[in-house]
């Protein structure tokens, strides 16, 4: 056994080895190193719990073959797991958090002697309204969660699904479950927390189905927020400081790298949750559509053209990740660098469907971080460059967020490509992009539009160029 | 006059907000998915309410119903766990720096 204040210490010390493993991540160097201390954090903190309950006999047998079943299960996910499928992972990954924190939170309520919050019918004020607020952030991120993988799995469509009335309904769910919660802790009854956690679940459905599939950034960000908050409630509960310092962490993390996200489309929070933007443009880009010139080329002219450059950035979006273009991407790089070519990669925040997707995907070919450069560090290079390449992207390199204020998109921080002497897009038609708007830039003189599979075009580069 | 405990683990809880928020904006953008999927296995720190919940009690009732919620949730945290420890340390073996010896 071991005393609850040597216990606390413990999980004081995992908490901080959690807050390094963070800290590990400002740089890649660092952040291998970093997320060691996060594995030795969580194993000092189920060593100690499993001392502390002291139960060495049946108890403790099936808890380790059950941590083997799930270690197993999630190690072979960890090893299987392509890099470009790594959105819906982490999304599959929150609703199991989000589960979890339901499943303490039941075990809890039937059985508060154990964590020494009263007994059942008689349990503390303050715990229950911890325990449902756990209960109910949780439900909320497992649903969420299942309906954002499914989104992002292309099981489910990625168009938003709005119907009249829904904020209001969204409203009032909310309004009972904060009654409910209410309820709950005058008359203790067993029915009122289930009803809390079924209307929860409701909840985390109806918030995630009117946001459309190019907004999942912000989606999973906040999904990651809510696990964080929903750990944070148990914590309380349990009056556990590992789980409530993590829970504090983890729920920042999302709520910043979702403002990010928000950012990088110059769109609020609450714009992005209240959902249903995508569809409303989409019909009325349709009907003004006219045929203006395009300058269309195929694989020769864009080796032809980058082999001449001296300088070239590579734009890649969610485009690149859906044909699986990136290692083709890598192989033409170093095709073009063999000719004495200077390339560098431009990374728009909201590139892909998560935070830092391309990223993950260019470091799975091989590139170089240090090739890598945000929004915001290469900018302004677009006007030295001769040839930008854009694979895949195409809102974020729209210059009609800087010129009209009428566009969904205005005001959105983009990439100059147009800025550069010529600029290659790799797109399959000229179909508008999610936000369903028009791109000038396909119509302009210095334009060259490659209307191909990122994938193939890539390839057929490649061949051109050696 | 005591101070409810409450108010110790609530401080706990401001302060954490206050290092998150520092810690996270100081993490590289180009590193935000496995800030994602770390973040994702260190929630699952849960999983300690889970075992205690789990090993409750006597032996023989090792599989009351609330036993078996943190039994439940036990699978579900150890998933995520290793899951998510090792597909970030999946990923960030892939970040590499420049060769200088060109191969």
């Amino acid at each position: 056994m071991i005393s609850a204040n040597l216990l606390a210490i413990f999980y004081l010390i995992s908490g901080v080895l959690f807050i390094l493993a963070l800290r590990g991540l400002s740089s890649p160097e660092t952040s291998r190193q970093g997320n060691l201390f996060g594995i030795i954090g969580m194993t000092i903190a189920i060593g100690v719990t499993i001392i502390s309950a002291g139960n060495f006999s049946t108890g403790f047998l099936y808890l380790i073959i059950l941590l083997l079943i799930g270690g197993s299960i999630g190690a072979f996910i960890a090893f299987k797991i392509p890099m470009t499928a790594m959105p819906e992972l982490v999304a599959g990954f929150h609703s199991l958090v989000g589960l979890a924190a339901v499943f303490v939170a039941i075990s809890a309520f039937l059985n508060p002697e154990v964590f020494n919050l009263g007994s059942p019918g008689n349990i503390k004020i303050a715990s229950l309204i911890e325990m449902s607020l756990g209960a109910s952030i949780g439900a909320i991120t497992f649903t969420g969660s299942i309906i954002a993988f499914l989104k992002l799995r292309g099981i489910m469509s990625g168009s938003p699904i709005t119907f009249i009335g829904q904020h209001f309904l969204n409203l009032i769910l909310g309004i009972i479950l904060v009654s409910l919660i209410f309820f709950l802790c005058k008359t203790q009854s067993n029915n009122l927390f289930w009803m809390v956690v079924t209307i929860s679940l409701l909840v985390g459905i109806l918030l995630i189905i009117p946001i459309g599939g190019a907004d999942m950034p912000v989606v999973i960000s906040m999904l990651n927020s809510y696990s964080g908050w929903a750990a944070a409630g148990i914590g309380f509960t349990l009056e556990n400081t590992a789980l409530i310092i993590t829970g504090a962490l983890v729920g920042s993390s999302g709520a910043i790298l979702s403002y990010i996200m928000c950012k990088g489309m110059n769109r609020s929070f609450f714009n992005v949750i209240l959902g249903g933007w995508g569809a409303t443009d989409q019909s009325s880009s349709t009907k003004s559509k006219e045929q203006k010139p395009v300058k269309s080329g195929n694989a020769e002219d864009a080796a032809f053209l980058m082999k001449n450059a001296s300088s070239v950035i590579i734009v890649p979006g969610y485009g690149m990740a859906v044909a699986q273009a990136q290692h083709a991407l890598r192989e033409m790089v170093d095709a073009l660098k063999k000719n004495g070519v200077k390339v560098t990669y431009a990374i728009h925040p909201v590139a892909g469907r998560m935070p830092g997707h391309m990223n993950v995907l260019l470091a799975e070919a091989n590139v170089p971080y240090d090739e890598v450069f945000e929004l915001e560090e290469i900018n302004n290079d677009f006007a030295n460059c001769d040839v930008a390449y854009v694979i895949g992207a195409n809102d974020v390199t729209n210059p009609i967020a800087k010129t009209d204020p009428q566009s969904p998109i205005y005001g959105m921080p983009i990439l100059d490509v147009e800025k550069s002497k010529s600029v290659l897009f790799v797109k399959r038609s000229l179909s508008p992009g999610y936000a369903g708007i028009d791109n000038d830039l396909f119509y302009r003189d210095n334009t060259l539009m490659l209307f191909a599979d990122a994938k193939k075009m890539t390839e057929e580069i490649i061949k051109n160029l050696n | 006059m005591e101070i409810d405990p409450f108010i110790f683990r609530f401080s706990i809880f401001i302060l954490s907000i206050f290092i998150g928020y520092y810690v996270v904006w100081s993490v590289t953008p180009s590193l935000h998915t496995p800030l994602m999927s770390v973040t994702n296995a260190i929630s699952s720190v849960i999983i300690v309410g889970a075992i205690i919940a789990a090993l409750a009690g006597e032996n023989q009732n090792i599989l009351d119903t609330a036993n078996i919620f943190g039994f439940l949730a036990i699978i579900l945290a150890a998933v995520n766990i290793f899951g998510g420890f090792l597909v970030t340390q999946r990923m960030l073996a892939m970040y590499k720096k420049k060769k200088k010896d060109k191969k």
